[in-house]
């Protein structure tokens, strides 16, 4: 796009979408899927949920029917898909259940967080740019997933324990728990792609 | 049709219908039609008995040859006989510098945009051409079915982008078949073993075809085929295995130039040596160069070298795969081989390797897509109102935007579950800025020029403001088929700019009509006519579902008053069905559309809650 800068990035789905038909879009997305509402989600609930929703909504259920019926059902889909990635994700998950509570980290572009933590981020990303010229360097991909999933599994039991609180100050620390969750989601995602490339080679 | 009358609930207003749907495989190589009957699916054989319909179209004085007699014209009349067409589809004249070696044919000059190939019958594009074997498929089904098809699941690679698919719809379209669903390859080859062998867990499906390699991750459960990921290369496939070969034997014949018939004729030589390699360790070929005959010796051996740097090309995309699905090797518990390429033995004895398990191989690697996408046909047709089977498919390659400097941002991103609508909001970089260029692309790279570029459009009317105080939505919808539609809208105003993507190499709405036009030889009345019976197909279709609706859940979910005027609604398009004016019955379908949609919108929340009945949030909490 020749025009463009600032973006902010909406991963709800926008109701407009749904074109002002009836579709109950009040609903969040643990009620759309009958879920309760927490971050210790059971990921098999989760997925009979939606299977059970996608047997019901899903287009090739009205493919003989007409393009009416096609469109909205196209539109349910969408709407139960985004729900179950948004859920599927534990980072996405926690994002989301802070907006429920009023916090939005989804369209914040600049966030501060400690010192220490960022210096720790940038030693790590220095590991993932020396890769490239280490002897074997799919053992230090896979070390540095090791380190990267270990400190995401931190992050996520630290996240629960202030969501759970439930307190202004509380969720304030839950959602800096958050922040941090995006480095090294960001990171991991770097570090897949340095192994798409390495394969490619 | 008895409009009015309301049956009793579960009780179907009609008899008993059964609907011709057919299954197709739109292969590179060879194509396939397929079908249910009574309870089997099988491919449909020609009246000589032979199954596979090799996909190729040979342009005459005459008119047009599809199949083994426009095969066996390929080395004499290399121009005029088009042969894997299919991986032209969707691509632009730039794309074809890629295809160096083999794309043997004459180009006419366009302005950069869809490729038209000159032929002895005019410039013709990569879509016509292959709507031309998809009308000999749909005859081979009529004759066999004895009757009129009420549509076709296509296959196409999982790999392919939204241009590609959108050619195979369009294609589709001009052939004159309703598509019910542009199935992935893969996804229809697991329904075939699925079906058979009653599998649940996770599969890995492992394509290769004549022109294209597919890699699918998925998993079975209860009749639902969720694919977790998909990777591999839309432009890999049997016919590079030749191409290496080919080389070689060139490179033995001293490299001599090539020119388009020989090249054609050595590819020919080097499929038929690759064939024999299957069964034997030794094979050697009679090769006519320069007016000499020259023998040479191929062994599997020599074979294998030449070919290993493709095969590990798809061992790679088969790891990325199984990461993007969140799968280790030993959690798959089947690998299922599909396209003819899948019989050479390196490519067999790899995937084991990586897969550490023997990969099947019971159904006819040919035959097995065209089977599965039988099966859905069926299904999808209504034939099978009590099935469980769902197919659930993902985007195969990301969908984006091009930002400043021209970096692609990714909107959707590869593997995300289809149907699927998002939207991004962007803002002016410039004061008094009042217009902006949208431009799509898909692909993984991070610079626009590294993507597919899928369509372009610029949005007007923006008021003018300070930079960066618009605020301009774009909104992607993918749906079951994977294809995109694309709309921006400006939040302050509302103008709203919409569009279907239309590839930046696909053919415009217009131009598939006028070729529709085209292939009607008295066009003006066969069009009207056509037209007539399409939009009296659409009422009916409507009509019919409206009844159904009304007599499962008219009472629960429709007041008296609604109820009536719904009624009167539907005799007022009953009437003018029953005319012969097309445009009033395509209006009068999207007025009855637009007042029955709180309806249908009713329905499908009712659906919800009976299909989570007895999941109640109370309950959840109560047990844990």
């Amino acid at each position: 796009m020749s025009a463009d800068a600032a973006k902010a990035l909406t991963f709800e789905f926008l109701s407009s979408l749904s074109a002002g038909y009836m579709m109950d879009i009040t609903q969040n997305y643990f009620e759309f899927l009958a879920l309760p509402v927490t971050y210790q989600l059971d990921l098999q609930s989760l997925s009979e949920r939606s299977r059970e929703l996608q047997k019901t909504l899903h287009p090739d259920r009205f493919a003989h029917l007409s393009d009416r019926e096609r469109r909205l059902s196209v539109q349910y889909t969408a709407y139960l898909n985004e729900a179950v990635s948004t859920l599927k994700s534990p980072l996405t998950r926690a994002q989301y259940l802070l907006k429920m509570e009023g916090i939005d980290t989804f369209s914040e572009t600049q966030v501060q967080l400690e010192p220490m933590f960022l210096m720790q981020q940038m030693e790590l990303r220095e590991g993932l740019e020396s890769v490239r010229e280490a002897s074997d360097p799919d053992a230090e991909l896979m070390a540095l997933q090791a380190t990267v999933d270990g400190e995401m599994k931190g992050l996520r039991s630290q996240f629960d324990g202030f969501y759970q609180q439930s307190t202004p100050t509380s969720l304030d620390a839950a959602a800096v728990c958050v922040r941090k969750m995006q480095f090294i989601d960001k990171l991991g995602r770097e570090i897949e792609a340095l192994e798409d490339q390495l394969f490619d080679e | 049709m008895a409009l009015l009358q309301i049956a009793e609930p579960g009780q179907s207003p009609e008899p008993h219908q059964r609907k011709l749907a057919v299954g197709i495989d739109l292969g590179t190589t060879n194509s396939l039609v397929a079908s249910v009957r009574s309870g089997e699916a099988a491919t449909l054989p020609d009246e000589g008995g032979s199954h596979l319909l090799p996909s190729v179209v040979r342009y005459t004085d005459q008119g047009v040859v599809v199949g083994q007699a426009a095969l066996a014209q390929a080395s004499v009349d290399p121009f005029n006989t088009i042969m894997s067409v299919k991986r032209l589809m969707g691509r632009g004249a730039v794309d074809l510098k890629g295809l160096q070696g083999e794309a043997v044919y004459r180009f006419a000059d366009t302005d950069g945009g869809m490729p038209y190939l000159q032929t002895v019958a005019g410039d013709k594009s990569p879509v016509e051409i292959s709507a031309e074997i998809l009308k000999t498929l749909k005859a081979r089904a009529r004759a066999s079915l004895e009757g009129e098809l009420e549509g076709a699941v296509i296959t196409v690679p999982a790999y392919f982008d939204d241009a590609q698919r959108q050619a195979t719809k369009d294609a589709a379209q001009l052939a004159g078949i309703k598509v019910l669903r542009l199935l992935n390859e893969p996804t229809a080859a697991a329904v075939a073993y699925g079906l058979d062998q009653g599998a649940e867990g996770v599969i890995a499906v492992y394509d290769l075809g004549g022109g294209t390699f597919d890699i699918s991750v998925l998993r079975l459960n209860k009749g639902v085929f969720e694919v977790l990921s998909t990777g591999g290369d839309s432009a890999l496939g049997g016919d590079d295995f030749d191409l290496a070969l080919a080389q070689w034997f060139l490179q033995q014949l001293g490299g001599a130039e090539v020119i388009a018939g020989e090249s054609r004729y050595l590819t020919e030589k080097a499929r038929w040596t690759k064939e024999r390699l299957t069964e034997n360790e030794t094979v050697v070929v009679d090769l006519d160069h320069a007016g000499q005959k020259v023998s040479l010796e191929v062994t599997r051996e020599l074979f294998d070298g030449l070919v290993e740097p493709l095969v590990n090309k798809t061992v790679r995309a088969c790891r990325r795969a199984l990461r993007d699905a969140g799968v280790s090797t030993d959690e798959v518990l089947e690998v299922v081989m599909v396209g003819g390429s899948t019989r050479m033995p390196v490519v067999r004895a790899r995937v084991e390797q990586f897969f550490e398990r023997q990969p099947h191989i019971d159904i006819d690697p040919d035959r097995v897509v065209a089977v599965g996408a039988a099966i859905q046909a069926d299904v999808l047709a209504g034939n099978k109102p009590d099935s469980e089977m769902l197919l659930l498919d993902v985007l195969p390659l990301s969908l984006g935007l091009e930002t400043m400097g021209g970096l692609a941002e990714k909107v959707i991103h590869r593997n995300t579950s289809i149907p699927v609508a998002r939207a991004q909001e962007f803002t002016t970089y410039q004061d008094g800025q009042t217009a902006m260029m949208v431009h799509v692309v898909q692909g993984e790279r991070e610079l626009v020029d590294d993507c597919r570029s899928l369509a372009q459009f610029v949005l007007r009317g923006i008021p003018p403001m300070a930079a960066g105080a618009a605020k301009i939505r774009v909104a992607f919808q993918v749906d079951a088929d994977g294809l995109l539609s694309v709309s921006a809208k400006e939040l302050s105003t509302g103008i709203e700019s919409e569009i279907q993507v239309k590839p930046s190499y696909g053919l415009a709405d217009n131009e598939i009509a006028e070729m529709l036009k085209a292939s009607y030889s008295c066009a003006e009345g066969d069009m009207a006519a056509r037209n007539l019976r399409e939009q009296q197909v659409e009422a009916d279709r409507l009509l019919h579902s409206l009844e159904q609706a009304i007599s499962a859940d008219g009472t629960q979910l429709l007041s008296e008053e609604e109820l009536v005027h719904l009624q009167e609604q539907m005799v007022v398009l009953f009437s003018l069905r029953n005319g012969t004016d097309s445009a009033l019955i395509e209006q009068g379908v999207k007025v009855l559309a637009q007042v029955s949609d709180f309806f249908a919108a009713r329905r499908m929340d009712l659906s919800i809650k009976n299909a989570l009945k007895g999941h109640s949030i109370d309950e959840i909490e109560g047990d844990s």
